[in-house]
């Protein structure tokens, strides 16, 4: 599996580490369900088969987090981006 | 037939003509008391244990593909016990108790060999780690021995000792540990579901829970809608797949797992090996074939094969104990998809949903626990009761924080 970095291009897969899904959402520490809500967010996985979105660390190359769009059926890539710029358009 | 010396030499005067199938293939009937979704190895064991120790008959178990396909025949066939948290360590020594017995009891030979589990370690930290796992082995009556180095040397002498990078200081021995035909152990378990009454179906694939105020009413299959008042989901690493279809949302994740089998040797490796200091665990067939794996391909998938890197660790993995096979041919090499927990350690309990039941998480250890597993989740569908060795693994411990994290590393599926 060779996995497209927005800053090195095209690199083996061995050269980054796998965190899991992208986009989760780091709850409000006050709100009242706040427990229930960070189990979710802590264990709680969609898991899903098809095309996913997921973070990985370029850990042996520029160290960029970015978000890889692959397909957990085929292992197909088909795009990636930093995560820092989806997270600013998230967050627009 | 009941299988017996008498009965092998009966055939053999008679020219094998009489063997029968060892199970039927019935149509499904409009409804059932209980549908297991499912038939690996903890689904069939689940049917079984139903009906032999809770005497319940109107029992089916679908599954999409044929019995045997899933991971009960891609698994690398170890069996042991030497697990050292509380929540883990009664089950599984409850499982290794019905191995010993299992042949008798299914009538069937599965061809257990208690060989013996050899863990090696390679430091005086991990020696006194597995010390540790040692002594909360023995404190449950578990028996192990802490081998030094000599000791391990008198029972597999050919292994690299004085590797510069991972000298081996000696191992944590559990000798009823060992291996099982893993085939064996499916058909014999659909036997003895199927002659106890349980319609084993195969190629019928579970489509959609259906579920009516808040309980369960039956499984819209791919032979169509089958009633049931109780379902159990047994679906390994597609369990995501089948809950979701009923609502439900799971602290699992699945990843491919690699197995790997050389060609037939003379007999070489006496027991299981694993390496401490990475995760490599090999022994050998009956057949003569080295059989081994290593660690997960570290990301989510669905797609029942591995890539090549991990291919490459595992023989890395393999050269730092034993560089006597690196001339030994590769026979083939495959993936299953486990279900990994986000603690490492499996689920089997009851769901939000009235008469919906799950067993999963088992992660990459789930042959070992096939008879436990069964046993265990039979009891929790016949009597709505955890079964007492089973009673810490419950889905919502990641809720109260009672997670049983035997490794140690968090919530990250792919680090357990």
């Amino acid at each position: 599996m060779r996995i497209p970095c927005p800053f090195c291009g095209v690199r083996d897969s061995q050269e980054f580490s796998f965190l899991g899904a992208a986009g989760l959402q780091r709850p409000d520490p006050n709100a009242p369900d706040a427990a229930k809500l960070f189990h979710d967010y802590v264990h709680i996985r969609d898991n899903k088969a098809g095309v996913t979105r997921e973070l990985w660390l370029h850990s042996h190359g520029c160290r960029s987090w970015i978000v890889v769009e692959r397909n957990t059926l085929t292992h197909e890539i088909t795009g990636s981006d930093y995560a820092s710029d989806v997270m600013k358009e998230a967050a627009q | 037939m009941k299988y017996s010396v008498f009965s092998v030499i009966q055939q053999a005067l008679r020219g094998q003509k009489d063997w029968k199938p060892v199970w039927r293939t019935p149509d499904p009937q409009p409804e059932y008391d209980i549908i297991i979704i499912g038939g690996g190895g903890h689904g069939l064991s689940t049917a079984y244990y139903l009906a032999k120790n809770h005497g319940l008959k109107n029992i089916a178990v679908l599954e999409k593909n044929y019995i045997g396909l899933g991971n009960v025949g891609r698994n690398t066939t170890i069996v042991r016990s030497n697990y050292l948290e509380p929540g883990n360590l009664p089950f599984y020594e409850h499982s290794l108790k019905l191995w010993e017995g299992l042949e008798q009891d299914l009538n069937y030979n599965v061809m257990m060999s208690q060989r013996g589990v050899l863990n090696l370690y390679h430091s005086d930290s991990q020696r006194d780690d597995y010390a540790r796992r040692g002594n909360a082995m023995m404190m449950h009556g578990v028996k192990a021995d802490l081998l030094n180095r000599e000791q391990v040397r008198e029972v597999v002498p050919f292994l690299d000792f004085d590797n510069g990078r991972f000298p081996i200081h000696g191992g944590l021995m559990q000798w009823r540990g060992g291996t099982a035909r893993h085939d064996a152990v499916a058909w014999g378990y659909a036997r003895g579901a199927d002659s106890r009454g349980v319609d084993l179906l195969q190629n019928t694939e579970a489509k959609q829970i259906r579920v009516e105020n808040g309980k369960v009413i039956g499984v819209e299959t791919s032979r169509g809608f089958i009633r049931a008042k109780k379902v159990g989901i047994v679906a390994a690493g597609n369990t995501t797949r089948v809950a979701e279809t009923a609502g439900l949302r799971l602290p699992i994740e699945s990843y491919i797992l690699q197995a790997f089998v050389s060609e037939g040797l003379k007999p070489l490796i006496p027991c299981v090996v694993t390496f401490g200091a990475g995760h490599f665990y090999i022994s050998q067939s009956d057949k003569g074939g080295l059989v081994f794996g290593a660690s997960l391909d570290f990301y989510t998938s669905y797609a029942a094969r591995g890539n090549l890197p991990n291919v490459e660790e595992t023989i890395e993995e393999a050269m730092a104990i034993m560089p006597s096979i690196s001339r030994v041919k590769l026979l083939r090499h495959w993936g299953g998809i486990m279900d990994m927990s986000m603690d490492g350690s499996p689920i089997i309990d009851k769901t939000s949903i009235d008469g919906l039941y799950i067993n999963c998480g088992w992660c990459y250890g789930g042959f070992k626990a096939t008879p436990a597993s069964g046993y265990c989740f039979a009891h929790l569908i016949a009597t709505d009761q955890s079964h007492p060795v089973a009673e810490r693994l419950k889905l919502n411990r990641f809720e109260t924080g009672h997670v049983i994290d035997e490794v140690g590393t968090g919530a990250q599926p792919n680090l357990h």
